[in-house]
């Protein structure tokens, strides 16, 4: 097994996937990689899978959201090789109106109750999931709460200035 | 409906549903030891499958955080696991330290192992003992609760707060440990292992307690990994991972310890990784100890004016003090942008911070990986087949805690 190096991971998975990937970065030393959401699963699958990656731990997925440029949801992995200890984020984003993914729980079991919150909170459709409905929430909340529009305290009100006390 | 995956037990395929029962466990039954539900499916006494329901807590902290300046989010992060508040603290504080390339002092490493290092033993002695009084050994509970007292008066000393303790700032400590609570943590050190050794003479080899655990909510370390098992819970089934090793924060390298490992994965197992565990603890509390006494007193916080709140009587006499006081207080100190995941080894497993800041007062995006959520799920599978009580005590001695499921 040779050593699991960010160049190493970045090319592997470049010559499989070619343009499918895309930003490769590297903040805070957590190699991070923007991918095409088409390529979901069969990216978990190689990763997890093949020999020299491993990446057989799912740390983490959350659901985020961008208003500016433009108007995205975005899904974020957390993956770990244990054995090498070595962590790898997964990004990929697409517009809010055409919010679906594939679901990861046919790959990793951890992906069910993750992705349902991220459903929750996001309104992000995870295509083959076993049970997707609110976790946290309750089921008739009406509207996905930690979307940008959704202001965290009541919008009519006068007396806070939010240039004051931020966003 | 019942929904969870996974295979039913053999003895039950044949069995159809009109004679089986549901029963609610939770979200108010004492074995639950926090507010969430299981609804079981039962025949007679047997469990044929789970659905576990969470969220009559959740509070909605990662939308919260997103209005609150970095140093307000502290108090959220209290809130999560309750039974080892300064964990969350810590590793809050070293998230932002992280994003913000802050370096602490080694003696302030060291306090802060100090202090995570007791809330894992206050987390860890709470868990087991409610597991002994969950398979009706009261004794422990009562006994042990002592030691918790012990822990609470030493964070009481530390910082003024007991359960929930907003426990430090960014960039340090607000003051550093005093005579009393250096007394107090000495004494601790010198009463718990005698404390801790009657406990696991009470529990360790006992027939009935043994009996009850050994063999219920077993799982596979292949299953722990896939359902994303981190701490104790995962080592129990016979995997060595801990944050501490693996990616070692607030100076951990320095400390000799081990890591303890089950076999079969099942509530024993996880009962003994606890308690090898608070031994493990004890041993780093020990070895801290010893090096922030030799290293010189009152260095307590990193000097970063930007981040650290100035003494009061600075802020009410000088103009310097004054102003970084009111640029912190109103969160107007500049962060950088950028996107960060930390992770420490909390009581339950690996607490994990993910932060996408763009440089505003508030984080853009502020997730909190919580450990019980996330193996919480693995619940139906590892009870499907075996007896209620088998349930209560599996429920136990993973550790669920309630407020860290529903953030």
């Amino acid at each position: 097994m040779g050593a699991l190096t960010h160049s190493f991971i970045t090319e592997k998975l470049q010559a499989k996937f070619g343009d499918k990937i895309g930003l490769v970065e590297e903040p805070y030393n957590l190699l991070t990689i923007t991918f095409d959401r088409s390529i979901l699963l069969d990216l978990l699958n190689y990763l997890y899978k093949e020999d020299d990656l491993g990446f057989t731990f799912l740390t983490d997925l959350t659901g985020v959201h961008f208003t500016s440029p433009e108007d995205i949801l975005g899904v974020v992995y957390h993956l770990h090789n244990l054995p090498e200890n070595v962590r790898l984020r997964l990004k990929t984003f697409f517009p809010k109106e055409d919010p679906y993914i594939d679901s990861a729980t046919s790959v990793f079991m951890s992906a069910n109750w993750m992705e349902r919150e991220t459903y929750d909170f996001y309104g992000i459709l995870f295509k083959g999931h076993p049970n997707l409905k609110r976790i946290l929430n309750v089921d008739d909340l009406g509207y996905f709460p930690l979307r940008k529009e959704y202001a965290l305290e009541d919008p009519t009100r006068q007396d806070k200035d939010d240039s004051y006390f931020g966003r | 409906m019942i929904t969870t995956s996974g295979q039913p037990h053999k003895d039950l395929e044949h069995l159809d549903n009109d004679h089986l029962t549901t029963l609610n466990l939770g979200p108010t039954h004492p074995a639950t030891h926090g507010v969430f539900q299981n609804i079981l499916k039962m025949d007679g006494e047997r469990i044929v499958d789970a659905e576990p329901t969470v969220g009559y807590i959740h509070r909605a902290f990662e939308k919260i955080a997103e209005r609150r300046a970095y140093y307000q989010i502290t108090t959220l992060t209290d809130r999560m696991n309750y039974c080892s508040a300064p964990i969350n603290n810590m590793g809050w504080h070293m998230t932002v330290e992280k994003l913000a390339g802050i370096e602490l002092p080694k003696r302030v490493e060291y306090m802060r192992i100090v202090v995570m290092e007791l809330s894992r033993i206050a987390d860890h002695l709470i868990c087991n003992s409610i597991l002994g009084v969950d398979t009706g050994a009261f004794t422990g509970f009562l006994y042990i609760m002592q030691s918790r007292e012990q822990i609470y008066e030493i964070f009481e000393e530390i910082c003024g707060a007991r359960l929930t303790t907003n426990m430090g700032r960014i960039g340090g400590f607000e003051r550093d440990f005093n005579d009393i609570a250096i007394r107090k943590i000495d004494a601790f050190l010198e009463d718990y292992p005698k404390v801790l050794q009657e406990f696991e003479n009470l529990f360790n080899r006992n027939r009935i307690f043994m009996d009850r655990c050994i063999g219920a909510g077993a799982i596979s370390a292949e299953r722990a990994l896939n359902y994303g098992f981190t701490g104790p819970n995962l080592r129990a089934a016979g995997v060595d991972y801990d944050v501490r090793v693996t990616q070692p924060y607030s100076s951990y390298q320095d400390f000799d310890f081990i890591v303890p490992v089950g076999i079969n994965g099942d509530t024993y197992d996880r009962f003994m990784v606890r308690n090898v565990e608070m031994w493990q603890s004890l041993s780093i509390i020990k070895q801290a100890m010893d090096k922030i006494k030799k290293l010189p007193r009152g260095v307590f916080h990193a000097e970063v004016p930007e981040f650290y709140l100035p003494p009061k009587e600075d802020v009410y006499s000088q103009m310097e003090a004054l102003i970084w006081h009111f640029k912190i207080v109103m969160g107007e100190t500049e962060i950088p942008k950028g996107e960060v995941y930390h992770s420490i080894e909390g009581a339950n497993g690996e607490l994990g911070f993910y932060l996408i800041s763009d440089g505003g007062r508030t984080p853009y995006r502020l997730h909190f990986r919580r450990p019980c959520f996330i193996y919480y799920q693995a619940f139906p599978e590892m009870v499907k087949g075996q007896l209620i009580s088998d349930a209560v005590v599996t429920m136990s001695s993973l550790n669920l805690i309630a407020g860290e499921m529903d953030a």
